[in-house]
């Protein structure tokens, strides 16, 4: 990737050696965060609840969020350099089961899986609610990886929720990550017309792009070691949730209505000789104010 | 009975699907116009498990069974025959090597193969014909510590893209006087020949191996002399016509996801084509095909891998798809209409890919032959 010709920020070498409170240190635990979303390739038989204003996921394949391939990726790489335990962290239904193990055989230890039918329903601050907890149970947490934002709903909210939750700094449109020597983070965030590079401390939550990496294909050695690997499943009980915090009584998102907007692009056939059919369209460029 | 595929071989499918998807279409222009193997391809393949699928642990490979690499091979033939099409002579040499190679043989060779070092290469075939193996002309005389081979092998996959090559020759007289070498392409005497132009499968490399007084030590003797036929036949048999056919069912796929793509776009009278009942009953035909030939192939890996005999299923399954194919990809070129016959439509390649298949590994009249004799064994007085 060049970043030739395009405005920096440029990154502050006056920043305290306090920002990074692991100095010397390796990575204790890496915790990726995984959504498991509806495959595109089924998405015309998918259907919304009108009730609750919620997708139909019953008999919709799924796969795992492809951003969420990025963050593993990024966590195996971080993992050469500084050791460190990857743990697949995931609130969904039992069935995410396979999305999981999908992460494991890439290279990670070991899977959290965060299933309650209580969980049902929970808008974005209720997942992180669950995911915060769920970070919380494992304990030792170093460095919390998200995909920016899911195919499916595309919020893009849960890394600065789980930030907050957790009462740790959090950065969005992550697009490259290095390790400083000091034990924090350099990483290079796509901002508005630019690009920008922080120094972080750890812990942190990073959301991270497409463009930060490309994630490895999976191996067949990892499909058989993933068959060794602990998904451990914890319910609402075992996190110690309070079921008003979560699923759609704990959601304060209510889905005002979902309605299917057809876009049609109005079009006028032009005639007459060039002249005439230029002059009409450059009334027109001036009628819709394009120039 | 179970036709269900494990999670295992579910993910595996996944994994090689992404694999296939990603890595290969942007190489296919390039393989049409050269009719090279994309060579760097094989260190990601390797990456992935794919060169050395069938190969132990203890030799660099996976060791995953038989379903495993047909699901494997079916994959990237979604993509592009050729693919499936080299590697699975790749897997001839790695099985030929580990079924009957010593020790010493198996840690020389079959890591370079297992890593994606290079290409496996395993030739047989001559001029006069590849299944009249008992009339195998290249010949190779013991000479002090040497084998010196002479001869001209043709139609060899991978033959411009191995370093050394499992060569049958002649070492005595009959059927009992074959036997198997590992060749290293740079041996005195030895030389990768003319390089075909084929119509299709262009990716997957063909050529000639000529040995022209070539010496060969005799440590490069794989299993003993005149097991040659057991090797060519077992290999060829369980190796060489599983993959062929895992590499016609990729295709098979390929058409039929083609076929009912372009029949739900293109409209005729309003409506697309998938609404008339001519087109129906073709898509109807072809996917009937597409489950007999996935029945067929993964019932003979099946077999393998439950170390029965299965001859039979492979040369069942190995003509069946690839004629099961080729008709399929020809009435996929009608049901596209002149679309079909340009080149910038995926159809015409899929049945000039889908015709190579039908001589490789063995014609379909050499499998009926040989399918036609269990067929009356029964009957016989």
């Amino acid at each position: 990737m060049s970043f030739q010709g395009l405005p920096w920020l440029p990154l502050r070498n006056d920043e305290p050696d306090s920002l990074c409170n692991n100095i010397g240190k390796g990575m204790r635990k890496i915790v990726v965060c995984i959504k498991p979303v509806p495959d595109p390739t089924h998405w015309g038989r998918m259907k919304m609840d009108e009730g609750s204003g919620t997708l139909k996921r019953e008999g919709i394949p799924i796969i795992m969020n492809p951003l969420d391939k990025h963050a593993i990726e990024a966590s195996l790489v971080l993992r050469e350099e500084r050791g460190g335990e990857i743990v697949l962290i995931s609130m969904a239904p039992s069935s995410a089961v396979s999305i999981l193990r999908e992460g494991l055989a890439m290279g990670a230890d070991r899977a959290v899986l965060l299933a309650d039918p209580l969980f049902a329903g929970s808008d974005t601050l209720a997942t992180a609610r669950v995911l915060a907890a769920g970070c919380r149970f494992i304990q030792d947490v170093d460095l919390i990886f998200v995909g920016n934002q899911s195919i499916d709903s595309a919020t893009g909210q849960i890394c600065s929720q789980l930030g907050e939750l957790l009462g740790l700094p959090s950065v969005m449109h992550v697009i490259g990550l290095e390790s400083e020597n000091k034990g924090g983070m350099i990483v290079t965030q796509k901002i508005e017309g630019g690009y920008a590079r922080l120094r972080a401390g750890i812990p942190i939550v990073l959301a991270l792009r497409r463009e930060v990496n490309k994630p490895r294909h999976i191996p067949f050695s990892g499909i058989l070691a993933s068959e060794r690997k602990e998904i451990r499943v914890l319910s609402s009980t075992d996190l110690d949730m309070a079921p008003g915090l979560v699923g759609l009584e704990g959601s304060p998102t209510k889905m005002a209505g979902v309605e299917t907007r057809r876009l049609e692009r109005p079009c006028e056939r032009v005639k007459g000789s060039a002249r005439e059919i230029a002059e009409i369209i450059t009334a027109r460029i001036h009628e819709y104010g394009i120039i | 009975m179970d036709f269900l595929f494990t999670e295992r071989e579910e993910m595996l499918r996944n994994a090689v699907r992404d694999f296939a998807e990603s890595e290969i279409p942007q190489k296919m222009a390039d393989m049409e116009k050269t009719g090279d193997f994309p060579i760097e391809l094989l260190k990601p393949m390797a990456e992935v498990g794919i060169t050395g699928i069938i190969t132990p642990p203890e030799y660099g490979g996976v060791g995953l069974n038989y379903v495993a690499r047909s699901i494997v091979l079916e994959e990237l033939g979604r993509i592009c025959g050729a693919v499936p099409m080299a590697l699975e002579v790749h897997h001839m040499a790695c099985a030929a090597i580990n079924d009957f190679g010593s020790d010493g043989q198996k840690k020389q060779y079959l890591p370079l193969l297992s890593g994606g070092e290079t290409m496996g290469c395993f030739a047989v075939t001559e001029p006069t014909g590849g299944s009249d193996l008992i009339g195998t002309k290249t010949t190779a005389q013991l000479k002090g510590d040497k084998y010196i081979l002479n001869g001209r092998k043709c139609f060899i996959t991978n033959s411009h893209t191995s370093d050394f090559w499992v060569v049958i020759a002649r070492t005595g007289d009959g059927p009992k006087g074959l036997s198997a070498f590992i060749v290293p392409k740079d041996s005195p005497g030895a030389k990768a020949g003319h390089k075909e132009d084929k119509i299709g499968l262009r990716g997957a490399n063909t050529g000639e191996l000529v040995f022209n007084d070539c010496e060969v030590p005799m440590a490069n003797l794989l299993g003993k002399e005149g097991s040659g036929l057991t090797i060519a036949l077992k290999t060829i048999s369980e190796t060489g016509r599983t993959g062929m056919a895992a590499t016609a069912l990729g295709i098979l796929t390929a058409v039929y996801e083609e076929v009912g793509k372009y029949a739900s776009e293109r409209e005729l009278y309003g409506k697309p084509i998938s609404s008339l009942q001519a087109i129906q009953f073709c898509m109807a035909e072809i996917f009937t095909q597409l489950e007999i030939c996935r029945l067929l192939c993964y019932k003979a890996n099946w077999l393998k891998d439950q170390n029965m005999r299965c001859d039979n299923e492979t040369a069942m399954a190995k003509y069946y798809t690839c004629e099961a194919a080729t008709n399929a990809a020809k009435k996929a070129i009608e049901i596209h209409g002149a679309y079909g016959i340009l080149k910038e439509y995926t159809v015409q390649r899929l049945l000039r890919d889908a015709m190579v298949t039908i001589p490789a590994g063995g014609t379909a009249e050499v499998a009926r032959v040989v399918l036609s004799r269990a067929a009356l064994a029964p009957f016989k007085k």
